[in-house]
């Protein structure tokens, strides 16, 4: 069986527990009063809820590369923790099948106060791996990463361009089926992504997926087939890249 | 929180993650990794949870936790690594503030009790180290979710590995002032009873151990006042408790300290390896706590796992 992502009906809401609620509240009946589509809801507790994803299907097929566009806000980065199985539905479902990986945060949830090595370690330790696995994955990132002696210095001393060549390496070292991707490892520089160009077709050759969120367009052409457009935390349309890539930026 | 209504299988599993049966991709070009991540192509069916399924998704985690063990010790190790990087003594100023304290606090009140310092200062440092590392268990539990936030939202892995992470945190900080205790249990000559009531106890420790950092991660992920009120409740437990004064000294309504959950579980390690003899009532009054707490720790986590990578 092949790699796949199917979503259906999918809804995410955040309770508002650490805001002051009390004004909240007071906003929200104003708000929902003046706007036709608000954000803002009341759940069955009478919580105030801000509904992030709301009634989101789709289906992702082997090969194919998605992207997701939309405004700041727009719920492209909950749709991805959600199909990194972070944010787990509030209704509806997600099936994600195959190897997953997620490059969500810049931190790719690694401590800044150890060094690159003990970070490649816990990532090792947490893909189940072996002691020589482990020591194998931490050659090839060197490798890759090119970090010298910063591979024994903690990642706070890291420059932002090295962090994500650790942090690319090592999330491509153990190769997922399906990669879910923030935009933001499109920030390295021209060499940089020369190697992760290499990389990243490495990847998605065969019959794995490919998810991404960007703002960018040169990055959408050159990565996707097929694009998603977000507003609302709704989908607006969904289609091939030359179709909604330019209805997304006659809009914008 | 696990009433079996709908408990048909389409609607009881939402976080199933059974493995197919298919051939793996092409991982890494490193033999040793490939090898050892081949096998079945994961499966994750996520949907909301409903009746039974929160427990059963509860289990689950705490089983992956438990495959996950090497990393929840590797991460508390360093926790303790990072914590004295560049430090003289590093950990070991642990030991040295507890031997300090002890000694300090020994003399004083071995004068103001009027009290036997061979018998007081052996009994005192045992008190004060694991209550330190009972209350160290309780107020550093309240962060083990919120502390993690970048790891929770980076990936998706089991929670118990976070509260591994905690308690081996705690258990290594605790085993830095083991040393003050074995050192004063020789000068003074204190013999432990060494009988089942050792590993007895010291398992219950640790499975309350996991019980009370759970309970409290849960809490505090969602209750940002957790931690000041967790400090604030165990400072009125520390002076409730017999740490500081032996229990025999109140003879009246001594059935009341029983009602102490930190009392028997305290006593039932101290008493061993104090070598005196601990009361059936205590040892079952431990036991019944014990349950108690891991029951609502379990509770608690089964029904709110799903809710805590939305807390954090």
């Amino acid at each position: 069986m092949a790699a796949g992502i199917e979503v259906s009906n999918l809804s995410i809401s955040f309770p508002l527990y650490h805001g002051d609620a009390r004004s909240l509240k007071k906003r929200t009946k104003k708000l929902v009063g003046g706007l036709k589509v608000s954000r803002f809801q009341r759940d069955d507790r009478n919580r105030v809820v801000v509904r992030a994803l709301s009634d989101v299907s789709f289906t992702v097929k082997p090969g194919e590369r998605l992207g997701l566009v939309g405004r700041n806000g727009a719920g492209k980065t909950t749709l991805l923790r959600a199909l990194g199985g972070i944010y787990e539905p509030v209704d509806g479902r997600v099936l994600v099948r195959g190897r997953l990986g997620t490059l969500l945060d810049t931190s790719l949830g690694m401590d800044i106060e150890l060094t690159g090595r003990e970070n490649i370690r816990l990532r090792g330790l947490f893909a189940g791996l072996s002691k020589t696995a482990i020591r194998e994955i931490e050659n090839d990132v060197e490798t890759f990463a090119d970090l010298g002696t910063f591979m024994d210095l903690p990642l706070k001393t890291y420059s932002s361009g090295m962090g994500l060549r650790l942090a690319f390496g090592l999330a491509t070292a153990i190769m997922p089926d399906v990669l879910v991707m923030d935009e933001w490892f499109m920030a390295g520089d021209a060499a940089f992504m020369q190697k992760a160009a290499g990389r990243i077709a490495g990847l998605v050759e065969g019959a794995e997926i490919l998810v991404i969120s960007s703002h960018l367009p040169t990055v959408l052409e050159k990565w996707c087939t097929r694009l998603i457009w977000m507003e609302q935390g709704r989908i607006r349309m969904d289609g091939p890249v030359d179709e909604v890539l330019p209805a997304y930026l006659a809009a914008g | 929180m696990s009433s079996t209504n709908g408990s048909s299988p389409e609607n009881a599993s939402a976080v199933e993650e059974r493995p197919l049966s298919s051939t793996p991709a092409p991982i890494t070009d490193e033999p040793h990794v490939q090898a050892e991540l081949a096998g079945a192509m994961p499966v994750l069916d996520l949907r909301p949870e409903r009746g039974f399924g929160h427990v059963v998704h509860a289990l689950r985690d705490i089983g992956g936790g438990m495959r996950l063990l090497r990393l929840g010790w590797t991460l508390g190790w360093l926790d303790i690594c990072q914590r004295y990087r560049g430090s003289l003594l590093g950990p070991f100023w642990l030991t040295l503030s507890t031997a300090i304290l002890v000694s300090a606090m020994g003399v004083l009140y071995a004068t103001l009790f009027h009290i036997d310092l061979a018998v007081y200062l052996p009994f005192l440092c045992f008190s004060l180290v694991l209550w330190s590392f009972l209350a160290g268990t309780v107020t550093e539990g309240c962060a083990t979710f919120t502390n993690a936030s970048g790891l929770i939202h980076a990936m998706r892995m089991p929670f118990f590995v976070h509260v591994e992470r905690s308690v081996v945190r705690n258990v290594l900080t605790f085993l830095h002032s083991v040393g003050v205790i074995v050192i004063l249990f020789l000068i003074f000559h204190v013999h432990p009873t060494l009988d089942w009531q050792l590993p007895v106890g010291m398992g219950l420790w640790l499975l309350d151990l996991f019980a009370i950092t759970l309970l409290m991660g849960v809490l505090g992920a969602r209750f940002r006042d957790m931690p000041p009120i967790a400090s604030n409740v165990m400072q009125i437990l520390f002076f409730i408790t017999p740490v500081l004064w032996k229990p025999d000294l109140i003879t009246l309504g001594r059935q009341y300290l029983l009602l102490d959950p930190c009392y028997p579980l305290i006593e039932v390690l101290r008493g061993p390896f104090m070598g005196s003899a601990v009361r059936p009532s205590i040892w079952w009054t431990a036991i019944a706590y014990s349950v108690a707490l891991w029951s609502i720790a379990f509770g608690l986590f089964a029904r709110m796992r799903s809710r805590l990578a939305y807390w954090v």
